[in-house]
């Protein structure tokens, strides 16, 4: 079986959900969910649209405050902290530097306008480089790691495929070398060829880098391929978790069960 | 009909107070953008409503004002301003940098070092400098706060990538104070020198955007760069073709339709002092001569 | 001496939510051991338990009840009760599955995938594509098809391929799940090699295999997986 590798190095969790839960007024988008991420590990969140798993994405990459619970991450320096406690600064410099976040649509996670190369030198200037030669370099090691010819690397990704476009802001993200990173439906709006390639890279990049990841996504294949585990969310809550082929392979709950029976065969 | 009752420099007292307040909270956070609430001027956007707006604020019966769009004395936004302050406030006016103690300025910095007590106001359009990649104004707030100014990088990687070179040759971006990125208005970067450690005081009013910022005498003012493509100033390599001077920014005069050009100085008041203590350039021919065509 | 597999009492029912909730037992006191260097095969009708049994070891089904304990890096771990990060522990290091059907990625070449199981364990990617080419040389995988990925391959040559895959790791624990169906001969032949060389290398093996000629030469030892059946 082809499976991703997970390093088991660390013992000590990289994020840890705690009870978290959000409400809009009477409305519950999310609710008491706990776990613990370790360095390495990518956990896949699935469920139908409404489940609530981006707004749990949401709460735990700090961009929305929880109404209850809270999410700790180990920071660089070992410490585990609260992310409500951070001030916005250091939250900030967190989410430029040791989180990475992939969005959907990647015009929300690139600068349309920018060439290619200050997309992906941005976050090096903002944490002070400052040899435009270096930053040159780098941002075309990377746009060769992620299989962008690099005779484009002055090209704005409005010129870019869809493809390229998400390959690209999978390179910005991924410069500052990130512990963490986010992705909201990653494969979400491409074709099903150029997804393949996509999940190809990002698992590559993901086992090669050691990266830890959380990845929001409607298909389960995204979660079979990407994923050391999964949680399976309905009405707010995680109704299963578990091992990713565990959870696919033999699934307990009647709504996995359901998902799992509605997908294609490959 | 009698003298129309206008206050002395046109503002009612109670805003220039409202002003005066932005001034001084201006210069205590060098390069900070206060807002101000803006007033409506007898003159559109874009011709200096936000520096006529400091000016006004800061104006006494003692001063001495000099006006200047891109270094000239004498052209229409100059006279204007020059003419409305005039009027409203009955101030003396000069054309010459030495004599002024207020100097209003469309996208220059005068060529005569500026001495301590004088004010330099600029005319701002676009005082954000993050403007150009980040349009959310909560954004950009949010940046200068915390001081995250990887984005103007950006836009020097941008010019270099496409040009080879840091292209970006007016509003080039200052750090002021090792704090807040500013944008020193539409002055040439050739210009951005003459702001670091500078005698005088220098307030920039933005009027649409209705910003009011500043940097106190003696402060610094460092134009950003990368270590492999530092700032350089930039002028035409030629002496003014009136005064001689090598060392002045320089406009382009085309002076036919066969593609004759000269270079001369911007600052005319520089460029006619220098030609009434006797220096010539290439082209110079006493004032009111009209040139023979050939 | 350790057993490196020690199954007590484990069991499996899976209930079938979509269909009303239906209960489907499939296997029940499941019982018994393998030691270093032993091939135990699993026999029985189909529909007996065989597989789930080796998907369970591999903890891939989950158990109901019982003990499944590994081996692993010096202590026992149960596998009916470990964390998610606990079995991927022990799938990267102690036990390595066959299947029949190859999951691979596309776009990766053949000698890649043979050779993943080694880099992710840290062997040196010339080294490990060396040993990769020599067991797909043996497989009789032609050396013009290992740049290709193999999901253009035949149904043969990618069981090799998966072949290859499970053999090249120095796992000791291999499942292998009917690593025989479908070949020819000559490559049934390498693979009852390859099992004798796991022996030799203690690697404890759990095998379903149906060819009784194959399963003569591979066995230690027979579990009838019939006295584990649970009552429908």
């Amino acid at each position: 079986m082809a499976e991703p590798q997970v390093s088991l190095h660390d013992d000590q969790p990289l994020l840890v959900a705690d009870h978290l839960g959000k409400n809009y007024g009477r409305l519950t988008a999310c609710r008491d969910v706990s776990f613990a991420l370790y360095p390495g590990e990518v956990l896949a969140i699935v469920g139908e649209s409404g489940s609530g798993k981006s707004t749990l994405l949401q709460l735990l990459s700090a961009q929305l405050a929880p109404s209850a619970g809270r999410v700790s991450y180990r920071m660089r320096d070992g410490v585990l902290r609260d992310l409500a406690a951070l001030g916005e600064a250091e939250r900030r410099f967190l989410f430029r530097t040791d989180w990475g976040f992939v969005h959907q649509d990647p015009a929300q996670g690139l600068r349309m306008a920018v060439s290619a190369g200050a997309n992906v030198g941005e976050r090096l200037m903002a944490v002070g480089w400052n040899h435009y030669g270096r930053i040159r370099d780098t941002a075309s090691s990377w746009l060769e790691r992620v299989e962008i010819d690099t005779a484009r690397i002055d090209d704005a990704p409005r010129t870019y495929s869809g493809g390229m476009r998400q390959r690209l802001q999978i390179a910005r993200n991924l410069v500052t070398e990130p512990r963490l990173v986010f992705m909201d439906e990653p494969t979400g709006g491409l074709d099903v060829s150029v997804q393949a390639r996509l999940l190809d890279l990002m698992r590559n990049l993901v086992s090669e880098l050691g990266l830890a990841a959380i990845v929001v996504t409607h298909d389960l294949a995204v979660a079979r391929l990407l994923s050391h585990r999964v949680m399976v969310m309905k009405g707010g809550r995680v109704i299963e978790t578990g091992l990713t082929d565990q959870v696919l392979d033999d699934p307990r709950e009647p709504y996995t069960q359901l998902l799992v029976s509605s997908i294609l065969p490959a | 009909m009698n003298a129309p009752a206008y206050n002395f420099a046109y503002l009612d007292e109670q805003t220039k107070r409202m002003i005066r307040r932005a001034i001084l909270k201006a210069i205590a956070i060098p390069g900070y953008q206060v807002p101000f609430a803006s007033r409506e001027m007898p003159m559109p956007y874009g011709w200096g409503t936000g520096g006529v707006q400091v000016t006004a604020a800061i104006l006494g019966p003692a001063d001495v004002l000099k006006v200047i769009d891109q270094g000239s004395d004498d052209t229409t936004n100059a006279i204007s301003i020059r003419k409305f302050f005039g009027k409203t406030a009955g101030v003396a006016t000069t054309t010459s940098t030495a004599d002024a103690t207020v100097i209003q300025t469309r996208h220059r910095i005068p060529e005569a070092p500026l001495h301590a007590g004088q004010v330099l106001v600029y005319q701002v359009p676009i005082p954000e400098p993050l403007r150009f990649l980040e349009p959310r104004e909560t954004e950009t707030r949010r940046m200068h706060a915390l001081g995250e100014y990887g984005l103007m990088h950006v836009k020097l990687y941008e010019d270099i990538a496409r040009f080879g070179h840091i292209a970006t040759s007016y509003a080039y971006p200052v750090k002021v104070n090792a704090r807040y990125v500013m944008d020193p208005s539409p002055t040439p970067k050739f210009d951005n020198p003459k702001m670091d450690n500078c005698p005088a005081l220098q307030l920039f009013g933005a009027g649409r955007e209705k910003r009011i910022y500043a940097i106190p005498p003696h402060t610094e003012v460092v134009s950003l760069d990368f270590e492999d493509h530092p700032f350089t100033r930039y002028r035409f390599d030629a002496p003014c073709a009136l005064c001689g001077a090598g060392d002045s920014y320089l406009d382009e005069i085309v002076t036919d339709d066969k593609g004759g050009r000269m270079f001369v100085c911007s600052d005319t008041d520089y460029c006619g002092s220098r030609q009434s203590a006797g220096h010539r350039g290439s082209e110079s021919a006493a004032p009111h001569k009209e040139r023979a065509h050939g | 001496m350790t057993a490196m597999i020690d199954i007590t009492n484990a069991g499996k029912t899976f209930v079938m939510h979509l269909q009303g909730g239906v209960e489907l037992p499939v296997v029940r006191g499941v019982s018994f051991q393998v030691e270093p260097g032993e091939c135990v095969v699993l026999s029985g009708p189909s529909g007996a338990g065989k597989s789930s049994i080796l998907k369970m070891i591999f903890g891939n089904y989950r158990c109901d009840g019982g003990r499944i304990g590994i081996w692993h890096r010096g202590a026992v771990i149960d596998l009916a009760t470990a964390e998610p990060r606990q079995v991927l522990s022990v799938r990267r290091s102690t036990v390595g599955y066959v299947s029949q059907f190859l999951r691979a990625v596309p776009r990766v070449a053949t000698i890649d995938v043979v050779a993943e199981p080694l880099i992710a364990n840290g062997t040196a990617r010339a080294e490990a594509r060396e040993k990769a080419g020599a067991l797909l040389r043996r497989l009789n995988i032609p050396e013009r098809l290992w740049a290709l990925p193999p999901s253009t391959f035949s149904g043969g040559e990618q069981q090799r391929v998966n072949i290859a895959r499970g053999f090249i790791s120095d796992l000791p624990i291999l499942l292998l799940d009917e690593p025989t169906a479908s070949l020819d001969a000559a490559n049934r032949a390498v693979v009852v090699e390859l099992i004798g060389q796991k022996k030799r290398e203690k690697v404890a093996m759990v095998a379903i295999v149906h060819d009784d000629e194959i399963r003569h030469l591979i066995a230690d030892r027979i579990v009838d997986v019939t006295s584990f059946a649970a009552a429908a």
